[in-house]
């Protein structure tokens, strides 16, 4: 793998007894790109972020990350990486300093108290560092995720909907500081999402998946404008209901080949 | 190595935590060994002047009651250690960090450990303030009887903890109550020679049943057979290795299955 690649993927399956959910899935993420995973629901976007991140054996397929094998050698890159996702929670007993100071041990994260002071600072919890984390609302648990997601400044960082359920104001908000957060470190980012505007807003490029597959690979505006769309809502939406000029050509195509 | 030790010392402390923040989950570790040491201390005390045997039988009877206790609060200790986890909704952040299947059960190995002696030593000492009976009369034995019995429990935790990962919290009242079954053949409270001929080599298959035999002997002729008890700390060792290997066998089963993703929702 060149070492210009933060994630390769080639050919990822999984399946469940009968159900295919990820079928023979290939990209790869240059290094400081961002890149967007699109589909409506059991898409294969989750199990996709899973077996990137070693929680779930695909059936076939390869996967690197940060040039190691994830399915031989996953623990020398899991350091350098981290996630966030609305479907794992922290322990809600533990006060947010708590939790971040137990994540970062586990990340090794050097110079520990001061890294928590810094990225409680950054994501605007600092005010409540000694509440139980499960006593906050919904963005104020969602910024304590963020936290913890980036306290070991991860070089890779996978994301499963980071703004669902949080109102505009905060979902704003937490988009702006992963572009600011990408800008500054270079950090590779995979993000899945139901959010279009997210995605036109952060991704480089976008992976359009629909039963597992890749339907359509591009930036934002590419897709955009090979579905003669104006937005990415519209290019998700004729993906979904199967219509549309995109569609009709990608249809093509495939008959073609 | 300093980067196991750290993390193993991160999860140790993050359950300290939530001992701190909730006294109530430390309750239960010392509400049930009570409550039997209560019962049957009444009841040997009834009981004493009526038979001649319960004099010499009463402290066989707590010893095997407490010694049990040790059996059942950890493989409990453990099995909420990581359960702990599972209601929290946190495995899958804890599965996708650096931290290795060793650590993680090494480090609820720990917790279920000092939650044990959370619950046992004031129990031990209540035996002692109500019923006159100490459980450390049985000497430097107690030691070798704790670690043999320690041990052993943390294998069957282990192992309900993997199965517990993946078939789901249905599965939690299977491993409460898994480590009962043994009970009847590890001779708790009678000799395992009372058992049938067909039974027996079950129960000297069990570290438990060298350790209650031992207990009896040490009460009974106070004499302590260190060749049975290092017997023992062998085969605890050989079922603490197979309930690693079990509770890692479910965990590539969970991978495998994707039920890591669904834990605690």
């Amino acid at each position: 793998m060149s070492v210009a690649l933060s994630i390769d993927v080639r050919h990822l399956r999984k399946v469940y007894g009968e159900v295919v959910a990820v079928d023979d899935l290939t990209f790869a993420v240059p290094r400081g790109a961002v890149l967007g995973l699109l589909g409506g629901n059991g898409a294969g976007k989750t199990t996709t972020i899973s077996m990137l991140l070693g929680l779930l054996e695909p059936t076939a397929g390869e996967i690197q990350v940060l040039g190691v094998d994830m399915l031989r050698r996953r623990y020398a890159a899991l350091p350098r990486m981290n996630f966030s996702s609305p479907y794992v929670d922290l322990p809600h007993r533990l006060t947010v300093r708590q939790n971040l100071q137990f994540y970062g041990r586990l990340y090794g994260v050097r110079a520990l108290h001061r890294r928590v002071e810094e990225i409680a600072e950054h994501m605007q919890v600092g005010e409540f560092l000694d509440r139980q984390t499960g006593k906050l609302s919904a963005g104020q648990k969602t910024r304590v995720a963020l936290a913890k997601a980036l306290i070991n400044k991860p070089d890779v960082l996978l994301l499963d909907e980071p703004t669902a359920s949080l109102d505009p104001d905060t979902a704003d908000w937490v988009r702006t500081y992963l572009k600011d957060y990408q800008a500054e470190t270079h950090a590779t980012i995979l993000l899945a999402s139901h959010n279009m505007s997210e995605v036109e807003r952060l991704c480089d490029d976008v992976v359009l998946l629909q039963a597992g597959r890749m339907f359509e690979r591009g930036s934002p505006r590419e897709l955009i404008e090979r579905f003669g769309r104006e937005d990415m809502e519209q290019v998700f939406l004729d993906m979904a209901r199967g219509r549309g000029r995109g569609f009709e050509s990608l249809r093509k195509n495939e008959a073609a080949q | 190595m300093s980067g196991s030790i750290d993390r193993i010392y991160a999860l140790v402390l993050r359950h300290i935590h939530i001992w701190r923040s909730s006294v109530m989950r430390l309750v239960d570790s010392i509400y049930w060994p009570a409550v039997q040491m209560f019962m049957w201390g009444f009841l040997t005390q009834f009981l004493r002047p009526q038979v001649s045997f319960m004099a010499q039988a009463a402290g066989i009877l707590l010893s095997g009651l407490l010694l049990w206790e040790v059996v059942v609060r950890g493989n409990l200790s453990l099995s909420i250690a990581f359960l702990e986890e599972m209601w929290s909704r946190n495995l899958g952040h804890l599965f996708v960090s650096p931290i290795r299947s060793w650590e993680m059960a090494t480090g609820i190995i720990i917790v279920a450990l000092l939650r044990s002696l959370l619950g046992l030593i004031p129990v031990s000492l209540m035996a002692w303030a109500f019923f006159g009976f100490s459980i450390y009369s049985l000497g430097l034995p107690l030691i070798a009887f704790f670690l043999i019995l320690q041990m052993f429990s943390w294998s069957v935790g282990l192992a309900m903890s993997g199965l517990i990962m993946r078939v789901g919290q249905s599965a939690e009242s299977f491993a409460w109550a898994a480590v009962f079954i043994l009970m009847p053949i590890s001779g708790v409270y009678y000799p395992i020679s009372v058992l049938p001929y067909w039974l027996q080599p079950f129960a000297y298959a069990l570290p438990t049943s060298y350790v209650f035999e031992g207990m009896r002997s040490i009460l009974l002729e106070h004499s302590a057979q260190w060749h049975l008890l290092g017997l023992a700390l062998a085969l605890s060792a050989v079922y603490l290795v197979i309930g690693f290997q079990v509770f890692l066998w479910f965990f590539r089963s969970s991978r495998r299955a994707g039920s890591l993703l669904t834990q605690g929702e």
